[in-house]
């Protein structure tokens, strides 16, 4: 198979099977485990079939172009390492999932825990084998998020939620400064391709801005791979389920971590602030983890610990510098991962099998799962650094480094003895989980009886111990070439000679192995009994945690001091927002112009016409008027609101905007009628009785908001003026559409080409937004409707009704049945009139003014007029007007208008013209801009006819119930 | 001419601004409407204006020649005139149903999502 292929399939296949997944049933455990498990086994398989071509060339990728103007690409790249860990994720997946078969109990919905497991696979592959620094960030970032997502399963849980959004919190801030240090390495090296960054090393170290990529990326490092003084999320991460947690733990999560510092190891490390940083997070880690694991009482919270420490001893190894911890380090990223998913897997199955994870309460479990207390020991074992398991060859090794001299300094003294005292430490509480929970008492008060698991959920857990027990009698025989592929693709040629043996002779390694042994032995039978009786948690300094500062950090930094910001400078008012947002805007309007003087002395003045300034000064009187209405008599202030409106739209006409003015027209006329009907509903202002009194503090607002009102339209006036009389420039945007609206666009009015040809992706989503509003609305307005007693009948209607009343002769209700006859006769008459304007407007719209959102506000006032003259049931019962079809009907011709360029290989919305001879019409334009002209009118019909039919229907149900009432009144009577 | 018209955009705006700097919805809402017609006639201004010269080419040419208004400040407006158009729509029949809600037009006396004098609610995890 193609390189290119494979590894893209590599990468994109856990996804793919993550939708898929999402989609079964919610009690689907056993197609879900076979797509998952196919998943992770074809990963795996692809990566076994690349071995040969990686052995060979050192190293296969494939690329393609994702943002080539910034330097991105799509690179993908598998060497030796990449391919270890793309193994190791994917095979450990594959062991994984088949557990969570068995653990994942009927009534988890599983479709959404193998979908996240599936997208996290993916995303670790990703990381992997990405040959993009870029790249490799952003899946970093999919294994936090979707790390969170798994920790977070059972999200009913408040454990599970808070260690969630812990562990994302601290890897998150981490991701973060990763991409920024990869930045800087990018702005360093000039280019984000791993090769070319793995080249120059030399450059990057030697460069001023070295130390700030170093620590930025060391605290994305760090904070993964969960090392002092970030460790603490990983302890509350095992509130995830235990399969979760075993995949974490061992291939994946933490392990993203050191991966990355031993990707770049040839780069950043062998400074001394490489040394300093790694080896002093390293060694804190190693001691305090294995120190605080002893004191868990938890299973998973003892390997949580034990996982923190085991990662300590791989990030010091890497601190070094020196090749052999290199070495020393990747053997040991394999050997934890085996012995440590094992362990996980085994406390999953007491857990199970037994009701708890309580250490003091489990006890003499051998008798009831002999077989899985043999794999737990054997797996413990290993952990603890027992010879002839495959922990104890990479402890070895590092001890052998640990009392080798790097640098003279204090770590570098003190490293053999935390060393041994580490390693002592792992003794005691490898010890302590085989002890308590499968030899002694039996256990009591148990919720139910221990039994073996089934085969199939203890097959992994017998695979991986298996695995350890052969790495660690014949290692070179086994890991051997695999790791050596891995170490020479991060070393290179500076790969030292090293020894998988599993006896090297008496040596000084062996007998630090020695003293820790007997010494952790030694400390298990003192602690034994207080661990028993102790709370969780080391003595004296267990109130001590990191994480209790964190959450401090948090609350305080993201409550306390927020709330305070806010208080001091937020407002939750509306009116000072506004204003503050008008100010602002005056502000940033005045910088540009008092930086940069306006010349006013070539000002092109025209002569003035007095028509225009009296329809000008009735405008302004009209928008004045308005504004003082506004708070006494809302109608009259609708009815100035036209007239300034009118006087906008006359301006339009008269400076060669035929096509503004026919639009503003219409949509002055539909804004008055919603308007309108929308005024019947909002509360009407009653003048306040007595003398008036005016407050200080109102007179105060009412003045500054004056005065800010007054500036900003003052400054605005003086823009304009310099926009109008500056001169034109010989060449602008609009030459370009006006040479090609014809030639290319073939129509003759050019704003409407401009509209649906040039720029009718801008037009598509105007329309889109329309169509969005209409649909709020509806949604806003169909569902409520005012209860029928809380509308009070017009004035007008009540008067008529009386005057009905009052006359022997009428009925009640017969003066209102009549009410303005004649125009409702008119206006019914004028329905195919409009139509038909309508159709004449739209079918222009290409050559001269017009165009489809006019004829469709113009059809919509047909629509409206047809319920002004007769009422909502009267039209609604001969006509039937579907405005949501409209609106869909409109958006799907529009779109596929657009989409039938590709068929003839041109970009989206291109569009294509001809005029046709029509009969009795004559020569019609028939662009293909036609069509989406007319998705445009259907979309405006049925969007402004959804919302003044939709406003229109709230007093609905208050006439409908009063009928009925009135129906009633005349049968009783 | 030039002045008579930028008095008018500047007096459109200053309306526009006092009025949605009220506190009443239905002021606000006046005010966005006049808005919608001041900042258009601003978009106008800056295509510089010009009488009966329309952008439309006429018949039998493909091209214009001499001088013509600016269509492109047009193109923007009409689709500046649909969005305030929708914009106005929508805030009125919210204004509407926040009236029916809260039974009140005034902006400070919507305060059910941040009640006054809340308290802060508990710290911690």
């Amino acid at each position: 198979m193609n390189g290119d292929v494979l590894l893209i399939l590599i990468v994109v296949l856990p996804f793919v099977g993550s939708v898929l997944a999402a989609t079964f049933r919610p009690n689907a455990r056993n197609s879900e485990a076979w797509l998952a498990g196919g998943v992770a086994l074809a990963c795996l398989i692809l990566a076994a079939i690349a071995y040969p071509a990686i052995v060979e060339h050192g190293a296969i990728r494939s690329e393609s172009e994702w943002l080539p103007t910034l330097g991105l690409n799509f690179t993908l790249r598998m060497d030796g390492f990449a391919w270890l860990f793309s193994v190791l994720v994917s095979g450990f997946g594959f062991l994984v999932v088949l557990y969570a078969r068995y653990y994942m109990s009927p009534h988890d919905p599983v479709p959404r825990f193998f979908a996240f497991l599936l997208a996290f696979m993916g995303a670790m592959l990703g990381m992997v084998i990405s040959g993009n620094l870029v790249l490799l960030v952003i899946f970093w970032e999919l294994t936090s998020i979707f790390s969170f997502l798994l920790i977070g399963y059972w999200h009913h849980n408040a454990g599970a939620r808070d260690g969630a959004r812990m562990a994302l919190t601290i890897t998150g801030i981490g991701g973060l400064g990763l991409l920024v240090g990869v930045l800087l390495i990018g702005h360093i090296v000039g280019s984000y391709d791993l090769d070319r960054v793995l080249a120059a090393g030399d450059q990057i170290r030697e460069h001023d801005l070295y130390v700030p990529a170093l620590i930025l990326i060391l605290l994305g490092t760090l904070t993964k791979s969960a090392q002092f003084p970030f460790h603490f999320w990983l302890p509350n991460a095992m509130a995830a389920p235990t399969p979760v947690s075993a995949y974490l733990h061992s291939a994946t999560m933490v392990k993203a971590g050191v991966f990355l510092m031993a990707r770049l190891w040839p780069v950043l490390s062998g400074t001394p602030e490489w040394f300093w940083i790694v080896g002093f997070a390293g060694m804190a880690s190693l001691l305090v983890g294995a120190f605080f694991a002893i004191f868990q009482h938890d299973l998973k919270g003892l390997l949580a610990y034990s996982t923190i420490s085991h990662l300590g001893l791989i990030t010091m190894l890497l601190s070094l510098g020196s090749p052999l911890g290199a070495v020393a380090a990747i053997f040991h990223m394999i050997n934890h991962a085996t012995f440590k998913a094992s362990l996980f897997m085994a406390a999953g199955i007491i857990d199970h099998e037994t009701g708890t994870r309580d250490m003091r309460r489990l006890g003499g479990l051998f008798r009831y799962m002999p077989i899985t207390a043999t794999l737990a020991m054997v797996a413990s074992a290993a952990m603890a650094g027992v010879p002839l398991l495959n922990g104890f060859l990479s402890k070895e090794m590092f001890f052998a480094e640990a009392i080798e001299t790097h640098a003279k300094s204090v770590l570098d003294t003190s490293a053999p003895y935390v060393a041994v005292l580490a390693s002592a430490f792992a003794v005691t509480y490898s010890l302590r989980f085989i002890h308590t929970v499968f030899f002694g008492p039996k256990p009591t008060g148990l919720e139910r009886q221990p039994h073996e698991p089934p085969f199939w959920m203890r097959f992994p857990i017998q695979f991986l111990v298996l695995a350890c027990l052969v790495v660690g009698t014949i290692p070179a025989l086994t890991v051997g070439p695999f790791l050596h592929t891995a170490v020479i693709s991060v070393l290179g040629p500076n790969t030292p000679f090293y020894s998988l043996a599993v006896w090297h002779g008496f040596t000084l390694p062996l007998l630090m192995s020695a003293v820790a042994l007997v010494a952790g032995v030694v400390l298990y039978l003192l602690l034994n009994g207080y661990l028993n009786r102790s709370e969780a948690g080391p003595p004296f300094i267990r109130r001590l945690q990191a994480q209790r500062i964190f959450e401090r950090v948090l609350v305080v930094l993201s409550w306390k001091w927020a709330r305070s910001i806010e208080a001091r400078l937020g407002t939750r008012r509306l009116q000072p927002q506004l204003r503050l947002l008008v100010v602002a805007a005056f502000i940033a309007a005045l910088l540009p112009i008092s930086l940069d003087d306006l010349s006013l002395t070539s000002l092109r003045i025209s002569e003035i016409d007095a028509v225009f300034v009296l329809i000008w000064v009735s405008g302004i009187c009209c928008a004045v008027s308005a504004a003082y209405q506004a708070k006494y008599h809302r109608l009259a202030a609708l009815i100035l609101l036209g007239g300034a409106g009118l006087s906008t739209c006359i301006t339009f006409a008269w400076f060669s905007a035929p096509d503004l003015a026919l639009t503003q027209l219409l949509v002055e006329i539909v804004t008055t009628v919603l308007l309108l009907l929308g005024l019947r509903w909002l509360p009407k202002r009653i003048e306040e009785e007595g003398p008036k009194t005016v407050s200080l503090g109102t007179r105060f607002r009412r003045v500054r908001d004056f005065g800010i009102a007054v500036a900003a339209g003052g400054g605005v006036g003086v823009l304009a003026f310099v926009a109008m009389t500056s001169p034109v420039p010989l060449e602008t945007v609009a030459s370009y559409y006006l040479e090609k609206a014809y030639v290319e666009g073939g129509g003759k009015n050019v704003v409407n080409v401009i509209l649906v040809d040039f720029r009718g992706f801008d037009t598509l989503g105007e329309v889109s937004v329309l169509a969005v509003v209409a649909l709020t609305v509806f949604a806003l307005l169909r569902r409520f409707r005012p209860a029928a007693d809380s509308i009070a009948v017009p004035d007008q209607q009540r008067m008529q009704n009386d005057f009905d009343e009052a006359e022997p002769d009428r009925k009640v209700g017969d003066t209102i049945a009549d009410y303005l006859l004649v125009p409702a006769v008119i206006m019914q008459w004028a329905f195919p009139v409009i139509i038909v304007l309508a159709t004449y407007l739209f079918l222009r719209g290409h050559d001269l003014p017009g165009g489809g959102f006019v004829a469709g506000i113009a059809m919509a006032a047909a629509f409206i007029l047809q319920y002004m003259a007769a009422g909502t049931r009267w039209v609604e019962e001969r006509l039937r007007i579907l405005p949501v079809s409209w609106i869909g009907l409109g958006l799907l011709l529009a779109a596929l208008t657009g989409m039938g360029a590709w068929l003839f290989g041109y970009p989206f919305l291109t569009t294509y013209s001809q005029y046709v001879e029509l009969p009795t019409v004559g020569a019609t334009p028939l662009a293909t801009a036609l069509l989406f002209d007319l998705g445009v009118l259907g979309i405006v019909v049925g969007a402004t006819v959804l919302m003044l039919i939709a406003l229109a229907h709230q007093s609905t149900r208050g006439l409908r119930s009063a009928r009925v009432a009135t129906e009633a009144e005349q049968e009783e009577a | 001419m030039e002045p008579a018209f930028a008095v008018l955009v500047g007096l459109f705006f200053a309306v526009a601004i006092y009025l949605m700097l009220s506190k009443h919805v239905i002021r606000i809402l006046l005010g966005v409407a006049i808005f919608g017609n001041a900042v258009n006639l601003l978009i106008f201004t800056s295509g510089r204006v010009m009488r009966e010269v329309a952008a439309i080419i006429p018949e039998g040419a493909t091209t214009l020649a001499g001088p013509v208004a600016n269509p492109l400040p047009q193109a923007l407006i009409l689709t500046a005139i649909v969005i305030s158009f929708s914009f106005f729509a929508f805030l009125l029949v919210l204004a509407y149903r926040a009236y029916q809600e809260l039974g009140t037009d005034d902006t400070d006396g919507m305060r059910v999502a941040e009640p006054e004098g809340e308290p802060l609610p508990p710290i911690g995890y």
